[in-house]
């Protein structure tokens, strides 16, 4: 193989192309990005980079000057023809490939009532951040966040340690509650409550008020948040559009295998926020952590390199951390909403605490509250205990 | 080889403690600790993979290959 193209430049594509190298790929990479920026990190967005901490050249992705890539920044591809196996970028531009990377990551819903306006705002990319961050420069004073999910619950402490009057809103009964869970739940609701920031929660926004600019929200009982900034996260979508009529499977993102190659065709694998792979202890799953576009970024490369039949799957544990005033959260592993979550250090009314998820009375995630000094532990038990599961499960 | 950490980057994920557990530690105080700022070469390795595994690019080895 002398030439791969990855389609996506943003972490897993940079991490696809480090291994590549890595692990003795001496061939062309052509990396393809269609942000104008050259590669960031995107958790700063919502912490760090939008309280103005840190600027711009902080939260680049580094990268060694010896990684031989050829960069297309600001191109879009725009089709995939597999036959001829070339990526056509929007401009017309074909390239070919022997291997492909897709990794084009996923984009920021926009709910059916939202509309661009001055004032409105998704929080996904570099220039998001940068407009959001200008507008409370401006003297953007009150937010309404749509969306209590990372983003939402990030981007209203951020705001509301800049001294934002701040009112978070979801159709959920709490924030951040589909991924952690009520009683873990009920611990960020109260942060959130205790900072002062408002919370509106059970029910669901039905418009944008402003004309030119945004003057708030109107909720679906008839009440109007009134706010002169609005922050949407209502999740994102996998980016697979471009994809459409290659034969390339996709089911809620590429579908690809343990290893991450994607089904059905030679020398293509998928890494990131696009890829749904099926894990060793989880099963199939996309997984949206940052972590994840790493460890699948590097298993992609291996995969490509590898001879046929000895790809190694992709079995690294995602996790997350989420920053929210005092609390550093860090959960380890992937829980499912029926999982039952049993606290084995502190308590939840403690300032730490340290939770199980456990299906079968199997642990399936931890859920560490300013416990970092066991974050390393816990890693470890879940990835041994989420083993143990899948060998047991296996034929 | 020298072992560099951007500690307002660190975010005490402790993938690096997972990778190379006697170079990295992340305390009681949730902080990160160096335990040996130029370990042998035999660890080598261990502390690229520690750099390479953390989310927010805290590591850098100095006199050496792998960012």
């Amino acid at each position: 193989m002398r030439s791969v193209v990855i389609v996506g430049a943003s972490l897993a594509g940079v991490s696809a192309a480090k291994s590549l190298r890595k692990h003795g790929f001496t061939g062309s990479i052509t990396v393809v990005g269609d942000e104008p920026h050259a590669p960031y990190q995107r958790p700063p967005l919502s912490k760090q980079f939008l309280a103005g901490t840190w600027d711009r050249p902080r939260v680049d992705l580094r990268m060694p000057d010896t990684l031989g890539v050829e960069w297309m920044l600001g191109a879009r591809a725009a089709s995939l023809d597999t036959y001829r196996r070339e990526v056509v970028l929007a401009n017309g531009r074909q390239l070919p490939f022997e291997g492909l990377v897709i990794a084009t990551g996923a984009r920021a819903r926009s709910p059916r009532w939202y509309a661009e306006r001055a004032g409105a705002f998704m929080l996904r990319t570099l220039d998001d951040a940068i407009a959001i961050r200008d507008h409370v420069r401006a003297g953007a004073r009150r937010f309404a966040i749509v969306g209590a999910g990372f983003i939402g619950s990030e981007v209203a402490a951020t705001l509301s340690a800049l001294g934002c009057d701040v009112t978070l809103i979801d159709v959920d009964p709490l924030p951040m509650v589909r991924v952690l869970g009520e009683p873990i739940a009920r611990v960020c609701l109260r942060a959130h409550e205790a900072h002062g920031v408002r919370c509106e929660l059970g029910v669901a926004v039905e418009g944008l008020i402003g004309e030119s600019s945004v003057e708030g929200v109107r909720l679906a009982d008839g009440r109007v948040i009134d706010a002169d900034g609005v922050v949407v996260g209502a999740g994102v979508a996998p980016n697979v559009e471009w994809l459409r009529d290659s034969g390339i499977v996709m089911d809620d993102g590429v579908a690809c295998d343990a290893t991450g190659a994607a089904e059905g065709i030679d020398r293509v694998v998928a890494a990131g926020d696009v890829a749904r792979l099926d894990h060793p202890y989880y099963g199939s799953r996309r997984v949206e952590h940052w972590n994840n576009a790493i460890t699948q970024g590097d298993a992609a490369a291996r995969t490509l390199l590898a001879a046929p039949g000895d790809a190694a799957p992709h079995v690294a544990i995602p996790f997350f951390w989420s920053d929210q005033y005092d609390s550093k959260l860090q959960l380890v592993g992937l829980p499912s909403p029926t999982d039952t979550i049993r606290v084995v250090e502190g308590a939840l009314d403690a300032p730490r605490f340290v939770a199980l998820y456990e299906r079968d009375g199997v642990a399936t995630a931890a859920l560490l509250c300013n416990s970092m000094h066991r974050m390393a532990a816990y890693t470890a038990s879940v990835e041994a205990a989420a083993r143990e599961a899948a060998h047991a499960a296996a034929p | 080889m020298k072992i560099v950490v951007d500690f307002d980057a660190c975010m005490s994920n402790a993938q690096c403690v997972r990778a190379a557990p006697t170079v990295f530690e992340v305390r009681d105080d949730g902080f990160l600790y160096i335990l040996q700022e130029e370990p042998p070469e035999s660890l080598r390795a261990a502390v690229e993979e520690a750099a390479r595994l953390c989310p927010t690019q805290a590591i850098t080895i100095e006199d050496g290959s792998a960012k």
